[in-house]
């Protein structure tokens, strides 16, 4: 079983590192380098590829296999309301905040199929505050940005969701939100109107606007912790004063360089910016 | 760096029955011999800091679910967080990680470890107990061939025989103990 699945080295994963970046200017090198290592050994047996020479020729000569590689090498696992306490919290004590303003940006970084956008959407509806909110929603990979546009997501997840929409304090029937056909549920079409979808690598990209809420959850757990610091710059450098930013339920700022302007929400992983 | 002050690393994997094992063996391990402590258990994501709370009446030593990009320290007890995978990086570190399932689990004892094996070597002990899956055999084997040392529950006295019974097939085992002798293991180490 074990002996015939390749286990790429170190040194390799260098050679691979510095051939992406100098070609295409994708950076993976801040990655955290033991699960970066595990999504590359996966690669290997979801191509079939007998050896690391291979997968090196691919790279170096079939650009069309690059945003495969991409695609398969980030995680793009996400849920609808995942960690509802923390949504229940942006319901009772941000939601109230928010509604002060004339206009609301939010900025999904990271968001992948966008299952965490319409979440939010929906809150937003239920505080009467979509008519006023845009939802920017950014990924590295351009085939799950597609996926928040079409507002489609698998049947089989929506009992989990509905579960976790009640836990965050959802009084409605949440099936209303969606059609059902088939094996999929196609959320309305008036969140869609709301959401801007697009490309952003929070590597190499910088920020785009000012926004009251970021949330990036669960994309900093794959990078090292001098990625993760530059990365959450960029959010503070994209976050207007008393706005929120929104981490993973494991991930923390305290080791941050920005950590000293902001303060916490209750044990959520929702901080305030107060500098 | 504190990882260099490891002397072994016992990461020890359970699922469906373990935990009786896991209370006995907990309350055993020795608080000051510079071993760090790893435990996957397959639970339910809601029952989130139970465990921890469960474990730290049974042990002097710090007991807590790890938190991402969080230092490995001797004489503590990590808990793999509920709906993560726990990695561990080569720079004393751990690494959280919400990929796919393996062998519908997450925290999966494969990815724990393996991930072990790498960074540790014939540091690492692997512990494997009850279960109703495969998870584990193979990371079991991984600790093996990096010379570490592989203890599994006797499928006989396990609650669940399934999973120690894998790695018995794996021939990921180097010592196959009673759970009584699991629980004393570390008495006598």
């Amino acid at each position: 079983m074990k002996s015939d699945v390749t286990i790429i080295k170190d040194e390799e994963i260098d050679l691979l590192l510095n051939e992406l970046f100098e070609r295409y200017g994708y950076d993976f090198t801040g990655y955290a380098r033991a699960s970066l290592k595990r999504r590359i050994n996966r690669l290997f047996v979801i191509d079939r590829l007998p050896s690391f020479a291979e997968l090196l020729y691919k790279v170096r000569s079939q650009p069309e296999y690059l945003p495969h590689f991409v695609e398969e090498v980030s995680v793009n696992v996400t849920e609808m309301f995942r960690d509802p306490s923390t949504f229940k919290t942006i319901r009772e004590e941000v939601l109230p905040v928010l509604a002060t303003h004339p206009f609301i940006r939010i900025w999904h970084a990271g968001c992948a199929s966008g299952e965490e956008v319409y979440s939010m959407a929906i809150l937003l509806e239920e505080a009467n505050l979509l008519h006023k909110s845009l939802l920017y929603a950014t990924d590295l990979n351009a085939s799950v940005i597609e996926n928040i546009k079409k507002g489609i997501f698998p049947l089989s997840q929506m009992k989990q969701y509905s579960e976790n929409y009640i836990l965050s304090g959802g009084k409605k029937q949440f099936s209303d939100y969606y059609t059902a056909k088939y094996d999929w549920a196609k959320f309305d079409e008036r969140f869609k109107s709301k959401m801007i979808a697009a490309t952003h690598n929070l590597v190499s990209d910088r920020s785009f606007n000012e926004f009251q809420i970021i949330f990036c959850r669960n994309v900093l757990i794959y990078f090292d912790k001098a990625l993760q610091d530059k990365v959450l710059t960029l959010f503070d450098d994209s976050l207007e004063k008393l706005g929120y930013l929104v981490l993973g339920a494991k991930e923390n700022m305290r080791f941050s360089k920005i950590a000293k302007n902001y303060t916490q929400l209750d044990k959520e992983k929702i901080w305030r910016k107060i500098k | 760096m504190e990882k260099d002050k490891i002397k072994r690393l016992v990461v020890i994997g359970g699922s469906a029955g373990s935990l009786e094992v896991i209370l006995g063996l907990v309350s055993g391990l020795p608080v000051n011999a510079d071993f760090t402590y790893i435990l996957v258990v397959h639970r339910k994501s809601d029952s989130d800091s139970l465990l921890a709370h469960i474990l730290s009446s049974r042990t002097p030593m710090p007991v807590c679910e790890v938190e991402d990009k969080e230092e490995i320290l001797p004489n503590h007890i990590y808990i793999a967080p509920p709906d993560y995978h726990l990695l561990l990086e080569n720079e004393g570190l751990f690494s959280l990680d919400s990929s796919e399932k393996i062998h519908h689990s997450r925290p999966s004892i494969d990815v724990t470890f393996e991930s072990a094996a790498e960074s540790f070597g014939a540091k690492t002990i692997g512990i494997l107990l009850s279960g109703a899956n495969a998870d584990g055999a193979m990371g079991l084997r991984a600790i093996k061939d990096k010379g570490g040392l592989t203890i599994v529950q006797n499928p006989a006295a396990a609650e669940v025989a399934f999973m120690p019974e894998q790695a018995i097939k794996m021939d990921a085992a180097k010592q196959i103990l009673d759970n009584s002798e699991i629980i004393d293991f570390f008495k006598n180490y």
